[in-house]
């Protein structure tokens, strides 16, 4: 029998969260419990900063602009990769576990080292445009023109926030550490697409043309369906694999 | 202690920062980042819907030019800017938005053939040029003439860091992330380096370096209500001000930004309003043609703000249980254009709000929003009083924005000045006075000092560094917000001593091994206090209203008295007020005499130079009537020799010959 919602009590939430500070010998990894009343428009982010300030100071976490697009407070809520500041407690049941990312580095709780796997990702796939001519660029005369919507296709591949949901959410970068991910194989479909980089298919295959990258891709898909900025990933990686095969 | 030894140091990692180094670099100088995050998060990905350029290539711009950007900045800033550096900034503005280009940035570009806009709330067509097909375009934006603010969709600010930071990485410039600045090293008036913890491991490190810049963006968490990120709590001019000889300039001038939205204070960007959308209150009713009849929603950011909270308090806000709003509305700008150019908004509307702005209204209110003041430093991004101490971008003050920053115009400041001020950093480190010249013995003083502070924190007393962090937070909103006068602000000033003297008894109740989250709450907390009282103190003693520092019971500008920058020094630790010190601006030597902004109060009190200047003006233009307007500007205001040299050349556009 359906029932007439009535005027929902405030909840109290349990929040479990994956406890684990590296820098202190004593510390072993455990879930503590901590509960939180629930208000209106209620963000993990919010949460999280109340049960610091009001319950456990030690705890660590990493928000920066907290607004969903800087991709610093990516964790696991309740199994599933995503950006913390803009899950709303409201779409969640009482219980939520959170856990660090897997696949980067444990800095302490809820805070990983995403920063420094993706510098490495970008120096190992210089992720940056190639050109001959920028030591002599002329920045006085009109701009090269590009086309609308060319502009518009690169800019739907650079909306990426390196947040690293895509990794912790990869078979593939779970079972080998030095797989560049989707967050990697988007960029570098991001520079091939782009007229202004120079580098040619072999290029980019010498540096993607192995199993640490596009041929180490399962297709699970579970970098598209968890991407928060809801980039199309796996038809990246399958047209770069398929462009990879024939430059190689 | 670990020390490192670079030539140039930069503390910030955001486009302002990474744009400094890169140019230093270029030079043939070593330079270190240091960043509080990975760079990539900087508060400058926030930056979303433009960035002021005058290309002048689409419709809405043709027949832009540094003249029209110029004078919009100069009116922005209610004519506390100084000029010679609006001249500066709006001459490289174009160069840096093409070498951005060329490095990558997928501006949104000119369409050729007919569109539709939307303008003052109607649907009209517009044919662009095919000449101009392929270019950079641009939308428009509050307080200026030209529609100048080029953009990515609205993730510009985005788009910009990603290129930036890439080509950082492409240049090998090492950032040091996590990791935070304390203190500068400094010795007669030289500053050497900083004082830094690893906010991974706890651990005080020192960096030597040749030239030391802070690009650490502002301080927008001294407010509770802020668009700000959480990283925003000014560290890097605090401790400039810390040294006790390098000065902040204008730090009363805090912007306010019209649509935050209501309550969480996340930013929707001008874009909104610059595209045509519109602000209602509680009945629907479109009231900005009411207060501003010229420029309506596209005043000014401190001129539409305050009319926001007149219109709240007059009774028409929309109510809620946490307090009133008005509504923005976009729905008019079609679905279409919403999802393509203003996405970033949607996605914000859609988690926070559950609300999809394609059919509905946006709550918003004014937040804190923007730091005019900063280090202060002269038109090449040095400390006036610490040589070797350089800033840029929002923590700086050059000062470009005066009492008001024009929306688009701080994304374009930061690659600016990270232009100009990294060819200063490499001059620098190319002089005599560059060379290095410090004793270990100075390095571990400063060292031990900061141990010490440390030390006390974590032995101290009762206080907790939350707590007054939320008191100092709720006190600025409160009481130094976009409405002030002499009682709120007396009452901040000495609630905020009051705070500063209980942040001595700081206790913590962790002592995790680490970094230790509530030891980084309370250490920057003791800096904040300085900063928040300087911007309360600066506040009450500027008799006057000018650009976003409004004064009820000092409502006109009053050019007379207070054609004046305020300077902030702190050079006693323990002292409970800064030491202001003012700074004349001579009228005499501006390109555009003071006058009424265009929007905006048309009245204040004029300084007698203004009359002769303007005449002296009007006698100078008339001496060049025949010369291009390069030549009428430079017989005005010099400015090109300031500039890097290989700045110094004209900026073509679509139509010149050459």
């Amino acid at each position: 029998m359906k029932r007439i919602p009535l005027a929902q009590a405030s909840r109290t939430l349990r929040l479990q969260v994956l406890r684990h500070n590296p820098r202190d010998p004593a510390s072993e990894p455990h879930l503590q419990t901590f509960e939180v009343e629930e208000a209106d428009s209620m963000t993990l982010f919010i949460a999280l900063t109340e049960i610091r300030e009001r319950q456990d100071p030690s705890l660590q976490f990493d928000f920066v602009c907290r607004a969903g697009i800087c991709g610093s407070c990516g964790m696991i809520i309740n199994g599933r990769p995503g950006l913390a500041c803009r899950t709303l407690t409201k779409d969640l049941p009482q219980d939520i576990v959170l856990a660090p990312l897997p696949a980067f580095e444990l800095i302490g709780d809820l805070s990983v080292n995403t920063g420094k796997w993706m510098r490495g990702m970008s120096e190992r796939l210089e992720t940056w445009v190639h050109n001959q001519g920028f030591a002599r660029l002329d920045i006085d005369s009109l701009e090269q023109p590009m086309e609308p919507a060319l502009a518009e296709q690169i800019y739907e591949l650079e909306r990426c926030i390196e947040c690293g949901c895509c990794v912790a959410a990869c078979g593939t970068a779970r079972m080998h550490e030095d797989f560049v991910g989707a967050v990697g194989l988007n960029q570098v479909t991001r520079f091939r697409l782009d007229p202004r980089d120079e580098r040619s298919d072999a290029e980019f295959y010498q540096l993607v043309g192995t199993e640490a990258g596009v041929f180490g891709c399962m297709t699970l898909l579970g970098c598209e369906d968890l991407c928060p900025k809801e980039l199309p990933l796996a038809t990246q990686i399958a047209f770069l694999r398929r462009r990879m095969v024939a430059a190689g | 202690m670990q020390i490192i030894y670079t030539d140039v140091l930069v503390i910030g990692g955001g486009l302002a920062g990474q744009r400094a180094a890169i140019g230093a670099k270029r030079r043939g100088h070593d330079a270190i980042v240091l960043s509080l995050v990975p760079a990539k998060r900087s508060h400058s990905a926030a930056a979303q819907g433009g960035m002021q350029a005058s290309l002048g290539n689409c419709l809405g711009g043709a027949g832009d030019n540094e003249d029209i950007h110029f004078a919009d900045t100069v009116r922005g800033s209610d004519w506390g800017a100084d000029q010679v550096v609006v001249r500066m900034f709006a001459h490289t503005a174009p160069k840096a938005i093409r070498e951005l280009a060329a490095w990558g940035v997928p501006w949104n570009r000119v369409e050729r053939g007919e569109r539709e806009i939307t303008v003052d709330g109607s649907r009209q067509t517009i044919a662009e040029p095919d000449a101009a097909h392929g270019l950079i375009t641009s939308r428009n934006f509050g307080g200026t003439e030209k529609h100048r603010a080029c953009y990515v969709s609205d993730g510009t600010g985005h788009a910009m860091l990603y290129t930036m930071s890439n080509q950082a990485i492409a240049a090998g410039i090492p950032v040091h992330e996590r990791m935070e600045a304390l203190a500068l090293i400094h010795d007669s008036g030289r500053c050497h380096g900083a004082i830094v913890r690893n906010l991974m491991t706890g651990e005080l490190l020192a960096y030597i370096a040749r030239a030391t810049c802070i690009a650490t963006g502002g301080f927008g968490r001294i407010y509770r209500v802020s668009t700000n990120a959480v990283i925003n709590e000014g560290m890097g001019a605090a401790i400039a001000l810390e040294t006790g000889v390098a000065t902040l300039g204008n730090m009363e001038a805090i912007q306010f930004h019209p649509t935050g939205i209501f309550p969480a204070g996340i930013l929707v960007t001008e874009g909104c309003r610059g595209d045509g959308g519109l602000l209602l209150d509680v009945n629907e009713h479109r009231f900005m043609p009411d207060y501003e009849p010229e420029k309506k929603e596209l005043a000014s950011r401190d001129v539409v703000s305050r009319r926001m909270e007149e219109h709240i308090a007059a009774g028409h806000g929309a109510k809620t249980r946490f307090g009133e709003h008005l509504w923005l509305d976009i729905r008019l700008l079609g679905a279409d254009h919403i999802n393509n150019k203003l996405r970033e908004v949607k996605e914000i509307c859609q988690y926070f709000l559950g609300i999809d702005p394609v059919r509905e209204l946006i709550p918003v209110r004014p937040a804190q929003h923007y730091s005019m003041g900063g280090v202060r430093t002269d038109h090449r991004g040095e400390s006036p009083q610490l040589r070797g101490l350089f800033a840029a971008g929002e923590a700086a003050c050059w000062d470009m924005h005066g009492f008001n920053r024009l929306g688009g115009n701080s994304v374009a400041e930061t690659v600016v000045a990270g232009m100009i001020v990294g060819d200063a950093m490499a001059d620098f480190c190319d002089s005599v006075g560059g060379e290095l010249s410090l004793s270990s013995a100075l390095v571990n003083d400063f060292g031990r000092r900061e141990q010490a502070r440390l030390a006390a924190i974590a032995s101290g007393g009762n206080e907790s560094a939350f707590e007054l962090t939320r008191l100092m937070q709720e006190t600025m909103t409160a009481q130094v917000g976009i409405f002030r006068d002499r009682e709120r602000l007396e009452q901040a000033v000495s609630t905020l001593q009051v705070l500063q003297l209980r942040s001595r008894d700081i206790g913590l109740r962790s002592n995790a091994p680490g970094a230790n989250p509530e030891l980084v709450t309370a250490y920057r907390l003791q800096r904040m206090l300085k900063l928040a009282q300087c911007v309360a103190y600066g506040a009450l003693q500027r008799t006057e209203s000018r650009g976003a520092h409004f004064r009820a019971d000092y409502p006109r500008r009053d050019d007379l008295n207070w054609m004046r920058r305020t300077l902030a020094r702190w050079p006693e630790a323990e002292a409970g007020l800064p030491t202001l010190e003012y700074e004349a601006l001579d009228i005499m030597q501006m390109e555009l005499p003071p006058g009424w902004r265009g929007y905006g109060a048309r009245d204040y009190i004029e300084h007698p130079d203004t009359a002769l200047r303007k005449q002296q003006v009007d006698e100078i233009v008339a001496t060049v009537a025949d010369a291009d307007r390069h030549a009428r500007q430079q017989a005005l205001m010099p400015f090109r020799h300031l500039l890097p040299a290989h700045l110094r050349h004209h900026n073509q556009r679509l139509g010149d010959t050459s």
